[in-house]
Parts: structure tokens; sequence; C-alpha cells
């Protein structure tokens, strides 16, 4: 039957060229004549009837092929039912598998010929071939007739107790069918569901929670017992099943345990180890604190367990451990599922979208769970609107006072895209950000004016509508903006535009006195050809007007009124009465239009601009409801925490009935046998032997460690890892006879030809290993040990692989529990550099003592690296270290609190040794007591997120009253946050900060005048700010000036051709954004200060800075 | 869960269906056409529609929507993800040069991912470590982001039930990783070693993330200048390719594209190599530069006409590039061995690097 396997596509009408080009590459049929010729026959089945009657099964299959193909294309196939069935019992497994799903579509349309399937079945029930029975109950659960119901409920019934764990699968599966077909077996089939999930195979997990989920989801008294072994089971049930597993434990866990989110600001165990602690330090515990909150141990089993489906491949099964740790972990913990949900931002669009809209409902409860992962979130022209309108949500969520001016910057960007509905969504963001942040406000508001100038209408329509709402919540200095908005009401034909303008003119019309009565008299003229919304807003004002400027505008007003009278839409004919019953006095008017003003003119709450996304989270995360922010049929609400915990002995699973693996957990001995293995059939054997073997190799360290970890359950890895071993040295003999082959396949891995030789137990490896390592800086502990871990284990390796595998294996283990103290080993780090595409972190130990204040010495190959790595790119413009440094020290620790060690420190103002983000920091430690202080260095550093510190060189030792200045750099991100830390001795610990002056987080920066006021002509807008301020009149010399701003902040002297202007510029340090700073003397002993800058936020509190250094005498 | 299955091609005709409860009518996929309409490009259908009595959850791709029929709350990423591995399957299925006249059979292994009995003549593993950088380049070269999405994709063919490790020169930069069910979770976190019995055939072992807070080389660079102006009805366009973090690589199949705004009739363009194409319909620039020669920089240079009496265009269009680097995997990963166990026979192994453009674009 080779080729024609797919033939009924020729068959099938117009559907069908389209399927054979989109999916199936037809294979061309071995009859097409034949079937053509049938086709256009009235009885056009008579052929498949035919062949189904045929002697040979190759015709019968073809058939079914075709019929089947018919079904596909939604073709009605129902006639041939009769032809069909007969062939139920078919030997041929080919030919009864199209039969069943032939019979599956269409015996609830025949119900009686389908019963003559039903012996079939039920023989197939008993085959010794498991699939055969497994098959064989999917189909009779899914044939929908209702008389069979007590058959298959005892196929059911037998299915769950088979030997197979398949078939217990499948009868899991039956379960849900035979509740929808017939609801009221639901007590039976609870007995079978109680009963499948006490089952112990991984394979039926998933199915019976399913099944739970469908017949009984509010039965969790059914669960306690089960809850300890699926928690265990987990990480091995197929995906599928663990997400619906995964959000079974999330419903159950909140009505089992209390609340982790009630103390936050206790403590809560963090090591994994505590939690197993014994009984008694518990109680000593509980004592001490009375009221501390201490996780259930199976609620912290459930996020233990849970943690490691973070990094599946399966986007569902992701989303529902971030749901999980969402709705149940601790608020301090719930942040590590935001790595491996941005990781999902990498997928396709679908899985983007879902993704993005749970981390927005998340991001705005918790911003600091993404706040690391902000560029993540930027929006590129080619995504999909809804993913760029999603995004753009989150980064609005995320905005705060650090990041608010990066983000101000990217969203000007998106401002100007061509995707216009993406565009006004990105200015309603700017809104948001300026309601939200206070200090941004007045930045955004100007931003948003200059957008108003946009060519595009629906920019500017979205601008005002935004200006609008902005002006309401501060209207009070804003007369300037309302009167340029009058002036655009003659080129802005956007209705709602149009209306906002109107609205904000009326309801202050009082700071306009002079525009609003024109405003009236253009629109009154126009008012006919105006939109609804419109006339509206037309009939306001004038009311408005009316009550607080009669004189000029009584007459306009009751034009345009008389013309709302007639208008054609009642809604407008409607107001008009209204309006002009409550502001014109007449004798019925009555009490109300005495108040008619405090009626239109009443103080209106500013609108609030809030994400749509906000209490989203009544919603369990992950669901459709979720996504659809409304109850999906068959919704299961979470429940909220209990306040006292139900008695957790339910969950105890009695030791004599119950398998003794899960004892392990209950009873705290950490070395029980743990529960299923990976592959339970076929595993004994592979134990045993791994046994022997771990006995004689000592890789026992590593799988004993595990079982600490991990309390119990996951001998998988540990046994087959052991019988890897054993099986290593088996086939090392033979890796040794190839050696030769191997180790010229291993030198090509190192080249560009790349193939990986087998063995690779050849001296080449060893070599290029042991001159990486060399060559490699110490940079982090635990790669560079285990490269020599690796270096030291391929030395001893001629004699057995799998010595040296447990070997390293070894080392590994100790490296990971070292991995505290590692960083005192990294001092005695080796001189030379090797460049590492990744990881900035790694040049960072590479310090030259730098003792001496002024001394910015630079390796030049470490130059060379930093620059191939910095991905600035301006080079105009060059930093230029100050000439007179003015010194102002601060106090880090002063001598009384550092027990006779004393500390200062002071801005060098050099362009930072340590990586070019840096801000120097000169230390100087002074010793006022008697004995000598030892080992003095940096620990414990809390930096704000972003933010790096490069700690200066321990001083070993300091005699009395010696002092050392000593450098350090810190990366403060362009921020004002403060930089904490312990200044260490041998024997104590002081705890300091420093926070440094927004002076000093720049860099001074030569240009010429010309270049200062192109770069200026760029930074206007929203990255201007200013202010007038007051000088002193010792203080307008030049030179006076120069010298105190030059002292206040870190800047450049811009020469100036004028005499009245300074100029000055420098750049930030992190990011290198200019930073141009204009003092312009005016009369009577004012001047101008004003900052260009696209670091807004930076801009504005310099410019505070700045307002009284030159006012104070 | 998932009720009726429903597949739609580009002109919009349900061509295959398939139910697994009782047949919902394919009426229900006019909700979905409705959608369709309103959403003007595919791309913008919403994965999830609501209707009265239905929902319907849809993942586009190949120009096909799968679009599920679901009657009761479920998580929405199960059915997209399953969808996704649905495609994958037909993908891989009919994708193959020959259809095969055996459907497909049913296994039952103890290692679910992996049929029993697997014989081969050849044994041979290739392990291929690809790795894409997705950036934004800013106006003036700044990198905005940038991150890479890596994956190691294998093809194992391998005779009985292998059991493999792959170890890494530097696995510290897998920090944010997802594996193949295959691979045992517990060993990666404790010795960072890959261990699994692997499906056979291909199939995808890992990816890894290396986010946008680590620093990521850019291997090459676009020197651009493009000007409107309000008066004339001519612009500039100027562009100039050239590679900078290369690892002394060669970078090759490079192909930039870019969407002119709408304002834009034609572009007169003369570039030094490759050929280019401006689809005045489209508005779409491509120009296929193929190999970057460091010592002759190709670049794209000419002149753009716009449609008289429209104003300038308010932004410069974004530059999207697409580069391939062989032999070099950017991040610096490295494997450093592979081993087989449990079974007798010497496989031949191989690993190949690469390096992409993800989703790499330049604001200019």
């Amino acid at each position: 039957m080779s080729g024609n396997g797919l033939s009924y596509s020729e068959q099938g009408g117009e559907a069908a060229p389209e399927l054979a080009q989109e999916v199936v590459p037809t294979t061309t049929p071995s009859a097409p004549a034949a079937f053509g010729l049938f086709s256009s026959d009235t009885k056009k089945n008579e052929d498949l009837k035919q062949m189904l009657e045929s002697s040979k099964d190759s015709a019968k299959l073809d058939a079914m092929k075709r019929i089947v193909g018919m079904i596909a294309k939604g073709k009605n196939a129902s006639e041939l039912f009769p032809a069909v069935v007969k062939n139920v019992a078919s030997k041929n497994i080919e030919i009864k598998k199209l039969v069943y799903v032939y019979l599956m579509r269409y015996a609830e349309e025949q119900q009686d010929l389908a019963l003559l399937s039903i012996s079939t079945f039920q023989r197939a029930l008993k085959d010794p071939n498991q699939l055969i029975r497994a098959s064989a109950l999917r189909v009779l659960s899914s044939i929908r007739v209702p008389i069979i119901v007590p058959i298959m409920m005892l196929a059911i019934k037998e299915a769950s107790s088979d030997l197979s764990p398949y078939v217990r699968k499948n009868a899991a599966h039956a379960i849900q069918k035979l509740y929808s077909l017939d609801p009221e077996q639901k007590e039976l089939l609870i007995e079978v569901i109680e009963k499948l999930l006490k089952d112990r195979s991984t394979l039926v997990a998933g199915s019976v929670v399913m099944a739970f989920e469908e017949v009984c989801p509010d039965r969790i008294d059914l669960i306690h017992k089960n809850y300890r072994k699926l928690c265990n089971l987990l990480v091995d049930v197929e995906e599928w099943g663990q997400v619906v597993i995964i959000h079974m434990l999330t419903r159950y866990a909140r009505t089992q345990f209390v609340s982790p989110w009630k103390d936050d600001e206790v403590v809560e165990e963090y090591s994994e180890n505590n939690f197993y602690e014994s009984d008694e330090e518990q109680k000593e515990k509980d004592q001490k604190v009375k009221n501390t909150y201490t996780m259930d141990p199976d609620h912290r089993l459930l996020l233990r367990n849970t943690k490691p489906l973070l990094q599946s491949r399966n986007a569902a099964v992701v989303m529902a451990v971030a749901q999980l740790y969402w709705h149940l972990a601790p608020k301090s913990e719930a942040s590590i599922v935001s790595k491996s949900l941005v990781r999902l931002l990498h997928s396709n669009r679908e899985v983007q979208y879902i993704v993005l809209q749970n981390s927005a409902t998340m991001s705005i409860q918790r911003k600091g769970m993404f706040e690391p992962y902000l560029k993540s979130f930027y929006v590129r022209s080619t995504d999909p609107t809804m993913i760029k309108t999603l995004k753009l949500e989150i980064l609005t969520n995320l905005a705060n006072e650090a990041n608010i001016s990066t983000l101000l910057r990217e969203f000007q960007t998106y401002v100007k895209s061509q995707d216009k509905q993406f565009a006004a969504a990105t200015i309603q963001a700017i809104g948001r950000c300026a309601t939200n942040i206070t200090e941004v406000t007045d930045t955004c508001l100007n931003g948003l004016v200059c957008l108003l100038s946009n060519r595009d209408e629906i920019v500017v329509a979205e601008s005002v509508v935004v200006i609008k709402k902005l002006l309401q919540t501060q209207p009070a200095h804003h007369g300037e903006i309302i009167k340029h908005m009058a002036k655009l009401l003659d080129n802005i034909t956007v209705p709602v535009a149009r209306a906002s303008i109107l609205w904000l003119i009326g309801e202050y019309c009082e700071r306009v006195p002079k525009i609003a009565p024109d405003v009236l008299r253009k629109t009154a003229k126009s008012f006919t050809n105006e939109d609804d919304l419109v006339k509206l807003q037309i009939l306001n004002l004038g009311a408005k007007l009316y009550l607080t400027n009669s004189k000029q505008t009584k007459l306009l007003t009751q034009y345009v009124l008389n013309l709302g009278k007639y208008d054609q839409s009642y809604d407008i004919r409607d107001r008009t009465r209204f309006i002009r019953q409550l502001i014109v006095p007449n004798e019925k008017s009555g009490a109300l239009s005495k108040y008619a003003k405090k009626i239109f003119l009443a103080q209106k709450p500013a609108p609030l601009l809030e994400s749509p996304f906000k209490d989203r989270d009544h919603f369990q995360l992950g669901t459709l409801s979720h996504t659809l922010n409304s109850r999906a049929t068959g919704y299961l609400e979470l429940s909220d925490w209990p306040e006292v915990a139900p008695d957790p002995s339910v969950r105890n699973v009695d030791v004599a009935e119950s398998a003794k693996e899960w004892t392990g957990i209950l009873s705290k001995t950490k070395k029980e046998k743990p529960i299923e293995k990976f592959y339970s059939e076929s595993e004994e054997e592979e134990d045993e032997s791994a046994s022997t073997s771990a006995s004689e190799s000592n890789s026992g360290s590593g799988s004993e460690k595990e079982d600490k970890e991990e309390g119990s359950s996951d001998e998988s890895s540990g046994s087959s890892s052991t019988s890897e071993e054993s099986s290593d040295s088996e086939s090392d003999s033979k890796e040794n006879t190839a050696k030769k082959t191997s180790r010229a396949a291993a030198e090509r891995q190192f080249s560009p030809g790349k193939f990986l030789g087998g063995g690779s137990d050849s001296e080449d490896i060893k070599k290029k290993a042991k001159g990486i390592s060399k060559k490699r800086s110490t940079s982090s502990s635990s790669d560079t040990e285990s490269t020599s871990s690796e270096e030291s284990s391929s030395d001893s390796m001629s004699e057995s692989g799998s010595k040296s595998d447990s070997g390293s294996g070894k080392s590994r283990s100790a490296t990971s529990s070292k991995k505290e103290e590692k960083p005192v080993q990294d001092r005695k780090a080796p001189n030379k550099q090797d460049v590492f595409l990744l990881d900035l972190d790694d040049f960072c130990p590479v310090t030259t003592p730098v003792a001496v204040p002024t001394a910015a010495v630079l390796s030049p190959s470490l130059t060379a690296d930093l620059e191939g790595l910095s991905l600035s790119s301006s080079s105009v413009i060059d930093v230029t270290t100050q000439v007179s440094v003015p010194r102002k020290t601060h106090e880090l620790l002063h001598r009384m609190s550092g027990k006779g060690l004393a500390a200062h420190y002071h801005f060098s103002r050099q362009p930072g040794i340590f990586g070019d983000r840096m801000v120097s920091v000169q230390v100087t430690v002074t010793n006022t007591s008697d004995q000598k202080i030892e080992n003095i260095h940096i620990e414990e550093k809390k930096l704000p997120p972003g933010m790096r510190m490069h700690e200066f060189n321990p001083i070993e030792c300091l005699e009395p009253a010696a002092s050392i200045t000593v450098s350090m750099g810190i990366d403060f991100c362009d921020s004002t946050q403060t930089a904490s830390f312990q200044l260490c001795t041998k024997d104590d610990h002081f705890n300091v900060n420093i926070k440094p002056p927004v002076g000093e987080l720049l860099l001074p920066v030569t240009m010429s005048e010309k270049d200062f006021k192109k770069e200026q002509g760029m930074l206007t807008g929203m990255n201007e700010t200013s202010a007038t301020i007051a000088v002193a009149p010792q203080n307008s010399a030049r030179l006076v000036i120069i010298e105190r701003l030059v002292k206040a902040a870190n800047l450049g002297v811009v020469p100036s051709g004028q005499d009245n202007i300074h100029r000055f510029a420098a750049k930030t340090v992190h990011s290198g954004s200019l930073m141009l700073v204009t003092v312009e003397l005016k009369e009577s002993s004012t001047a101008q200060l004003i900052i260009n800058t696209e670091k807004t936020v930076i801009g504005s509190v310099l410019l505070r800075e700045l307002k009284p250094v030159l006012s104070q005498g | 869960m998932i009720h009726s299955l429903f597949l739609i091609n580009a002109s919009g005709d349900i061509f295959l269906e398939k139910h697994w409860k009782s047949v919902v009518s394919r009426s229900v996929c006019d909700y979905f056409f409705e959608a369709q309409e309103r959403a003007s490009e595919a791309e913008n259908v919403p994965p999830v529609i609501p209707t009265p009595h239905h929902y319907l959850l849809s993942v586009y791709r190949h120009k096909i929507f799968f679009v599920a029929v679901i009657q009761s709350e479920v998580p929405p990423l199960f059915v997209i993800e399953f969808l996704h591995r649905v495609v994958d399957t037909f993908q891989d299925y009919f994708g193959s040069t020959n259809v095969g006249d055996q459907l497909p059979t049913g296994q039952l292994s103890v290692v679910p991912w992996r049929r029993t009995g697997v014989k081969y003549t050849n044994n041979e593993a290739y392990f291929d470590v690809i790795e894409e950088i997705d950036a934004i380049i800013d106006k003036s070269g700044s990198t905005i982001t940038a991150e890479i999405q890596g994956v190691i994709d294998a093809c194992v063919k391998l005779t009985g039930m292998p059991d493999l490790t792959l170890s890494f020169m530097n696995p510290r930069l897998l920090d944010d990783v997802s594996f193949h069910p295959c691979v045992r979770f517990k060993r990666w976190e404790s010795e960072r070693i890959l261990s699994f019995i692997p499906p056979d055939g291909n199939f995808r072992l890992l990816s890894y993330h290396v986010s946008a807070q680590n620093l990521v080389a850019i291997p090459v660079y676009i020197k651009h200048n493009i000007s409107f102006r309000d008066s004339s009805s001519l612009g500039r366009f100027e562009i100039t390719v050239g590679p900078k973090q290369t690892m002394g690589k060669t970078v090759e199949g490079v192909m930039v594209t870019s969407q002119m705004p709408k304002g834009v009739l034609n572009m007169t363009l003369t570039p030094s190599q490759g050929t280019h194409i401006f689809d005045p319909v489209t508005k779409l620039l491509s120009w296929d530069v193929g190999k970057i020669n460091p010592q002759k920089l190709p670049s794209l240079k000419g002149s753009v006409s716009l449609q008289a009496g429209t104003s300038k265009p308010d932004e410069n269009p974004t530059i999207n590039l697409q580069f391939k680097i062989q032999q070099l995997a950017i991040s610096g990963l490295k494997v450093n061995r592979l081993d087989m166990y449990g079974e007798k026979y010497k496989p031949f192994k191989g690993i190949k690097y690469m390096t992409k453009a993800g989703k790499f674009q330049v604001r200019t």
C-alpha cells in the first residue's frame, strides 16, 4: 500500500487542496482516476462500502483512511456506520484503530448500531496486551450511549485495579467521560477516584487529579492522605499532569495552612534543614517568640518540590508554579519566579500574551519582583500591538523615582512609533507616571504639551485628554497650558480632544478670563457642525461662563442654549433644558438656581489614572478567568487563608498501611528510602548494581548530601548517577583503547571544527585546561575551583574514569558548601586577565591596590578590555579631570562608635578606576586607639538593586595613630540611594553607609560653547528644568560663580562668550548622560538656573541643590 | 479541557476539525472570524476569545490558526502550549521527506520519552549550541537592552538505552535554564552536569537565557544616516554594516530589513554588495548583504522620495538585522565533554556552535 496512504485527500472537494498544501505533502494516489469517477457519483460512498467489504486488509485500510479524512474535514460519513462497525473486530490493529476513531465520532448518533460493537470492547478489555486493554476502555468510554453506563462503570472499576499503570491512567480518563455522560454516577465514581488517588504511579497521578477536579473538586478530604505523596511525585509526573496537580494543590494549601504573609517582618527560616529541626528546637522557638509564624512543614514541602519545575520547558508548568508561589509563598520568596517568567517572554506570541498579563497583575502589587528585569519589557517595533501594550502596562507599573527618567526616555521613542494605537497608549502611560511620581509631574506635563504640536491627530488628541486629567490634579499654576490648548482648538478635530479642551477652559475659566469668552464665541459659531460630545461641552462652557462672567457672555450663552434647544439629539435638548432652568433665574426655577454656581463649579475630584490590571488578582493567576477578567464557567474560587490552621495530622499517613517511603518526611529521619523511583518498573536491577558500586567508589558523598537537602524521594538521580559510575569503569577500558582517535577528536573540540571527541582523557585537554585555568583570573571561586578540580582529576585520570568522576563530584559539593567563605580566597588572584564575554563582575577583583588618592592607574591591557566591552559610543565629548579638587570630607565612622577606628571618606572626582560606571570614593581610615587594628575590610554589602560596589583591598594591619587612605568604587546607578555596608576589623563589625551628594554622581565634560548649545537644543521639553534664584551681590562675579558651582557639583566649565551667562557641562557617571547647567544673570540680582539632561530626576535634584549655592553669602 | 479543535487556513477555510467530546458545530468559529476582522492583522488576533457558550483559544503558526474550543475554566497556557506541541508534531510528521504509511504506533516504555528496541548501525550523537541575540540599539549605537536566548538541540541516534552526561567548561553561565523532561534535575542542581537518557532522534535538550542584566557582546554595528527634510520631497538614506565583537569570526547571512514610513514613495539605492528590494506597497526595504568583509564594509546609499505635500515622517524607521556567525557561542558557553554509559559500543559525537541575530533592532 505504498504511496496511497493519504489518498483520501483527493476526494474531498474544496478544502482538500489546502490541506494538501499546508500540511500534507501529497503522495500520488495509486488509483486517482477511479476515485475521481466515484466521487462525482451520487452514491459516492459506494466504493468505500465495497472496499470495506473486501477481503483484503489493504483495501479496508485505504477505505478507513479516506473515511477518517472525511470526518476531519467535517463531512458527514454517518451513512457508512453499518459498513464500518463490522470491522471493529478486525485482527489488523491499524484498521481497528481507525474504526475506533470512527466509532467515537458517530456512536452517539447511531446508538443501536453502536451497541453491536460493545461486546468486542468487552472482550478487548481482557486482552493480555495493556495497550489494547487501554484503548478499548478509551473507546468504550467515548461512546456516548446512556444504555452502556453500567458496563462502563464496571469496566472503569476493573481497570482501576489493573496491573498496568497505563490502563489505570486510562481508567482515570474514563471517569471524567462517564461523569459528563451521567452525573448520577458521581458517588460511585468518587470511590474510584479515592482508590486511584492512592496509586503510586507517576503515570496515574496527573490523570486522577484531573478527574478529581472535574468530578469532586470540593472533596479536599480525599487529598489529605495523598498530599505528601503528590508533592513528592510531582517532579516525575508528565508535564500536563504537573499543571493540573499544581493548580489543585494551590487550592488545597489555601484551605489548610495559615497565611505566611501576616508577619512579613518576622524573619522566616530560610535554610532548608531548619525545617526538619527536632521537635524540641521547635518548641523552644515557640516559647521564645510567642507569635512567630512558623510555616507548616507540609506547606514548605509543596513550595520546595515545585520550585525545580520553574525549569520546565513547558510554559504552562512554569506559569503554574509561578501562580503557586504568588498565592502561597512568603512574599520574600515569590520573586524567584520572575526570572522564569521573563524567560517565557521569548516564547511564542500567545505564550507571551498570557505571561505578560499575569506579570502585569503581579507587577502592580509587588514592583520589586520585576524591577531587575525592566529592560526585558522594552518594546520592539516588530511586536504585535497587543504585546506592545501589555509590555507598556508593565513598564508603567514598574516606574519609580529611580528609573523614571530612563523610562520616560524610552517612552519618547514609543510616542514616535508608527503604530499610532500604541503611541496613544504610551501617552496614557506617561500620564499615569506623572500622577504616580510627583517628581516628574511637571516634566511629563511639559513633554505632553510639546506633543500637542505633533502632526498626528491621534497623538495630539490623546495628549489633550491626558493633560486634562493631569491639570485636574493640580490646576494651580497652569494658566499658560490652558491658553496654549485654547489656541489648539482651531486645529484639532478629534471630538474627544475638543471636548476635553472646552471642559478645561470652562472649569478654569476664571484663570483665563480673557480667553474663555472668546472660545465660547468661536465654538458658538461652529456649534451645529460639532459632534455631540463637543456640543455638550460647549453648553457646559456657556453655563459656567454665564455664572462667572455674565456681563460678557450672557447673550452668547443664550444663543448657544437656543441652538441646543432645537438640536436633533434629545440628549442635547435635554441638557439644554436642564442648564437653562438652573442658571437663568425665573419664578419656576426655585431654590436650586441659587446654588447653580456651586453645582457647576464644584471642586471635582481628580480622575484616578489606574492600571486596568489593578485588582485583577482576585482571580487565581494563570487561570482563564484571570485572562478574561471575568468568571469563567467552572472557575474554582481560591479560598482565603484560614485564621487557624486545620489539624495538620490529617495528612499523616498511617505507617502500617502506607508505604514506608514517605515516613522520611514526617519523622525527620533523613536516610529513609524514598518513594517512587523514576522509572519504577525497571529500576530494581539498576539499583542493586548501583549500591554495590557505590560502596567501592566514594560517590556516596554526593548522594548523601542530596538526601540531606531533599529529605527524601529523590534517589532516582542519586541512584542513576551511581549506576553511571559503575558502568563508567566498564566503558573506560574501551575508551583507553580508543584513546588515539579520541585525542585527535578532542583537539578539534577546541579548534574551530568543534567536534567533540569521546573519551576526552587525552593529554591535550589536560594541557589546555591547565592553560586556561592559569590564564583565567580567579574571578568567582566556584568556577575556578571547578576548573582546578577538573585539572586535578584529569591528572589522576590515567587509572580509572570512575575515580576521577566521583572525585570531581566531591570537590564540587565541597565547593558549594564553602560558598559562603569564598571572597577571602578570591583576593589572591593572579594578575593576568582573560576577557570573558559575559559578566563584568569577572573584572572586578583585579584590584591593583590603590592607596594614593589621585593615582588613577589602569593597567593598559585592562583598559583595552574595558574599551572593547564598553558600549558607549560618544567619543566627541571627553571627560576631563578636575584640576582643583574641592575636598569635602564626610564622616563614615566616628572613632567613638568605631572603638578607636575612625573613617572618613571623600569623593576624589576621578573617573572610576574600577569600571567606568563607578564613582571613586577615597576612604581614610585612622587608628585612634592604642592597639594595632588588624584586617580592616568590607562585608555585608546591602545595595539597592543595580548598584555595585568595588571594595578596597583589606588592610592587614594599622598601627596606632597611623592612617591610610584606600580607594573604592561605587556604582550608584545615577541615583542618590545609600550604599550600606559593614566596615569590619578582625574582631568587630560596624554598620556604615555612604550617601552621595548628587553633584558627585557627575564627571565634568569639556565642550565648546557651540557644542553646548547644540546639545542643549536637543535636550529641551521634558528634559529641561529651570528655576529663578536670588543671587547674593558678592556672588555675581564670574570667578565666584564658577568656584561655587564647581565646588557644589563636579562640573566642567564651558567657555562663554557672554558675560552674564555661565555654562557648565558634565555627564552622569553611570549612564554617561549629559548634564548641562546654565546660569543666566538677570537684573535685580536674580538669575535663571537651567538644567538640561535626559536624567530628569537627577536634574531636578541637582537644581534643588544648586539653588542655594549662589544665594548664600 | 479541549473540546474540539479547528484548523483555519489563510483564506479563512476550516479545513480540519476534531472533536474529543460531543461535536461542536463549526459555526462557533464565526466568533473567531469576527475577532480576526477586528484585529486587522493575524498577529493581533487575541489568543483568548470568549463567546456566549465557549471560549476559543488559538495559536497562529505557519499561516494557520489552530483554534481550540473550551467549555470551562482551564489554565490558558495549558491549552496554548498543547496546541503548539500539536503543531510541532505535525511539522515533525509531515515535514519529513516521506510521510510514512505506518500510523504512529503507541509506545509504552519505562522511559516515557524513548521507545524501546532502538537499533542503529552507525551510532551518533550531535549537539548544536545555537544562540540568538535579542537587542535594541539606540540612535547613537549604544545598547539599550541585549539578551541571549540559547538552545542546545540534539540529534541522537544511539542503539539501546544509552545514558549520557554532558558537562560544560563554564556551567556558571547557565543560570536560567529549562530542560527537556529527560534531564535529571537533581544532578544538574548538585553538579552542574546534564545527565539524561535521550529521546530517539531530534529533540531540544535545553534552552537557556542570559538576561539583560549581563553584558552581552554585540557582534555587529550599523552606521546610519537617514534624514527626511520638511522642505524637499527627497530624503537621504545611508547605512553601513560593520563587525564589532566577533571574536575573529566571519559574520555572514547578513540581512537588513526596515519598515519605511507611509510617506515614502520610492527609494533609489545603490548597495556596495548584495541585493536590495524596496516594496512600494508594503514600504518594506530589504537588503540581502551576505558576508561582511571587514576590509570593505558593505553599505547602501541613495535617496528616498517622499510623497509631495505631506509633512516629513515623525520618526526614522527602525532597522532589523539578521546575521549568523558559525563556530561561535557569543555567551562563551563551551561544552566540555560528553560521556555515554549503559551501552557498550563507541558512539560518534559532534558539537557545533552558532550565533544568530534574534530580534535585533537598531533605532535610527
